[in-house]
């Protein structure tokens, strides 16, 4: 047909992206002796600070055999930890991939008279250190706060208690689905939106059909990098929880309290609980990384 | 009518706070009848896209009216125009297949699966793409993309249909094809159309009447040949293709080289007396080895070779003429540089003047017409 171009003569402009020839390069004049050390270099410290600890971590939960690591997590402390972890990961995880979606598609989509300070703002919780921040949702939720007080006379506890530990895991893990989808929505452009408009479809219609479809893996791989961070929360939680057993603890200040106990079985068998949920985690991201990359570049589901 | 549009403005904020103005649409008024296809033809930045994204309802104007098919749409947002739009870059949907993109319209519309059905085969082998209803955008070529993005425009009964630059992001070969092919379509289809285009003669070769806009304003509507024959101003003459500009001077009926007065032969003064511009096309001016009555001499001050034609440069009376030959007939002229020849106009337009020459080049550089 004359109309055609081939895909491969579209793509090829793709290959010929010029960083990979020049790493190529600098490895070849370096030889195969450079290429060994720098590897055995990097797998050094990479078993230094990673394999090491993860193994001692797994022999450690398992030095007395399998059935003291499942007693450990069964006693009543460490399953209402897990309990605990699980409905406030659920729970951030949720509002923020609601109200994080919403201030994507605001700053990605308009433009408005302090965007950049809103911008900077979603990163806050990133910069600022989660035992601070726990001690700014004290100073606002505490007995004699701003807040606390209006909230103490509706009979509302919320410093030392769950849902103040809900609000700080919902703020130390904020940015991330702001961040991932952003790019991703940058990327796609009003066009896709605009021709879905002059087909007849609503706002609405709009966005269920076209948008989300088209953010969905970068979405996913951000709501993954946000329950990631609500398991593994600790400062934050710990200024805000008082700790309780049975009452406040959640999975990471379990740890932390065995850990203090010198009950170490019952350290290293929720610390490898807690590995092995990240260690999931971080598959599923990778995974949805290439997902939306695909997308990106247009090819099949 | 299929399209009329009445007194449309709009401003754009522009700057880093948003505190310039920028006028893309100025007070313009135009009109499509049923079943026409016509082409808003203009430089880049001339607010041609905006205007038809105000149609669309994609953008709202800050003043005026817009009707389609004899209803005012002004407050309708584009959803409810009942619209079809084909982007330059296409837009079509990534995650959907070829067959999904086309059946967009309808199934948001909900249209029995039937009927959907039917439409979609209709539509691909409309636009010659039954085959491909599996892939997805990225599998296709820009032509391809660019022919679903249409079919997909079309599918749900559009009364009016809206192409901006649709061509614009395809290499030459492919969109010579794709517009004669559009204007085939179109014959065949017979729905009102604007598109946008900078590309002149895509235009000539579509359009069935040329609105031709320049910074927000309408500077000429027309069909082609009226619009390449008599251009309304400097602006429309030197826009459509370049332009010979010649500071003549006209008394008692003839036009004359105006510091020496050598009478141009076969031109005729509009009536006027006085210092008149000439706009001459290059396509326009013919040489001769002979001297005949109808032709002035000239020298060749310069040959370029531009692949399908020759470019020619003469000395006329002091005046540099500018000349365009096709490859076939500039190689049989057999020219040299230096060489004297014989110069005729076939063909310009006088334009007259009132505070002479130096006055209407101050006027049309105030209009941005000229450098």
């Amino acid at each position: 047909m004359a109309f055609e171009k081939s895909l491969a003569e579209e793509l090829d402009t793709e290959s010929h992206r010029p960083g990979a020839g020049q790493r190529l390069e600098f490895l070849k004049r370096n030889g195969v002796w450079g290429k060994r050390l720098f590897l055995s270099a990097v797998l050094a410290w990479f078993s230094f600070l990673v394999l090491f600890p993860v193994v001692e971590m797994i022999l450690g939960a398992f030095r007395n055999g399998f059935v003291p690591f499942l007693t450990a997590l069964q006693t009543p402390a460490a399953r209402h930890a897990f309990w605990l972890t699980f409905w406030i990961s659920v729970i951030s995880v949720l509002v923020n991939t609601f109200f994080g979606l919403i201030l994507a598609l605001v700053l990605a989509q308009q433009d408005f008279r302090g965007k950049a300070l809103v911008n900077g703002l979603v990163d806050l919780p990133l910069a600022v250190s989660p035992v601070v921040a726990g001690f700014m949702f004290i100073i606002l939720f505490g007995k004699n706060g701003w807040l606390g007080h209006w909230f103490e006379q509706g009979g509302i506890q919320i410093v030392f208690a769950v849902p103040g530990m809900i609000l700080a895991t919902i703020f130390v893990s904020l940015p991330f689905v702001v961040r991932e989808v952003v790019p991703v929505l940058k990327e796609c452009g009003l066009e896709q939106e605009e021709a879905a408009r002059t087909l007849g479809a609503s706002r609405w219609h709009t966005f269920w059909r076209v948008t989300l479809p088209s953010i969905r893996w970068g979405l996913a791989y951000g709501i993954t990098l946000t329950t990631a961070r609500s398991l593994g929360e600790f400062g934050a939680v710990l200024v805000l929880s008082g700790s309780i057993i049975g009452s406040t603890q959640t999975a990471t200040l379990h740890v932390h309290q065995e850990f203090n106990d010198f009950h170490f079985q019952g350290a290293f068998s929720a610390s490898l609980v807690l590995a092995v949920v990240s260690f999931s985690l971080l598959i599923i991201m990778e995974l949805l990384k290439k997902k939306q990359w695909m997308i990106g570049q247009g090819l099949r589901e | 009518m299929g399209i009329v549009i009445r007194n449309i403005s709009k401003c754009f904020q522009a700057g880093k706070d948003g505190k310039e103005e920028f006028l893309a649409v100025d007070d313009v008024s135009f009109q499509v009848p049923k079943g026409h296809l016509v082409a808003l033809l203009g430089p880049s930045g001339s607010g041609k896209s905006t205007i038809l994204r105000i149609i669309a309802g994609l953008e709202e104007p800050d003043s005026g009216d817009i009707f389609l098919q004899e209803e005012d749409v002004t407050s309708r947002p584009a959803h409810e125009r009942g619209i079809g739009f084909v982007f330059q870059h296409y837009a079509l949907f990534k995650h959907m297949t070829v067959w999904k993109n086309i059946a967009f319209g309808l199934e948001v519309r909900r249209r029995p699966s039937k009927e959907i059905r039917e439409r979609v085969e209709r539509l691909l082998e409309l636009v010659q793409l039954r085959g491909y209803e599996g892939r997805y955008p990225a599998q296709l070529s820009g032509g391809q993309r660019q022919r679903v993005a249409l079919a997909r425009a079309l599918a749900p009964y559009p009364n009016v249909l809206l192409l901006d630059e649709p061509f614009g992001a395809l290499d030459a070969k492919v969109r010579r094809n794709l517009a004669s092919w559009l204007r085939r379509l179109h014959d065949e289809v017979r729905i009102t159309s604007v598109f946008v285009t900078h590309d002149q003669e895509e235009a000539f070769e579509i359009a069935d009447e040329i609105v031709l806009i320049n910074r927000g304003k309408i500077e000429q509507i027309g069909i082609p040949n009226e619009i390449y024959d008599h251009p309304s101003s400097k602006f429309v003459a030197s826009f459509i293709g370049h332009v010979n500009v010649l500071e003549c001077h006209a008394k008692s009926g003839g036009i004359f080289f105006c510091h020496d007065g050598v009478m141009i032969p076969g031109m005729k003064s509009p009536g006027a007396t006085g210092e008149v511009v000439l706009l001459i096309r290059p396509e326009n001016v013919d040489v001769s080895f002979e001297h005949t009555s109808d032709r002035i001499p000239g020298h060749i001050m310069d040959i370029r070779y531009r692949g399908d034609r020759y470019e020619i440069d003469l000395e006329v009376e002091g005046l540099k003429v500018n000349m365009k030959k096709d490859k076939v007939y500039g190689e049989n002229l057999n020219l040299a540089l230096g060489q004297r020849v014989f110069v005729r106009f076939n063909r310009c337009s006088v334009f007259e003047s009132e505070g002479g020459h130096a006055a209407i080049r101050a006027k049309l550089q105030s209009l941005g017409y000229i450098e």
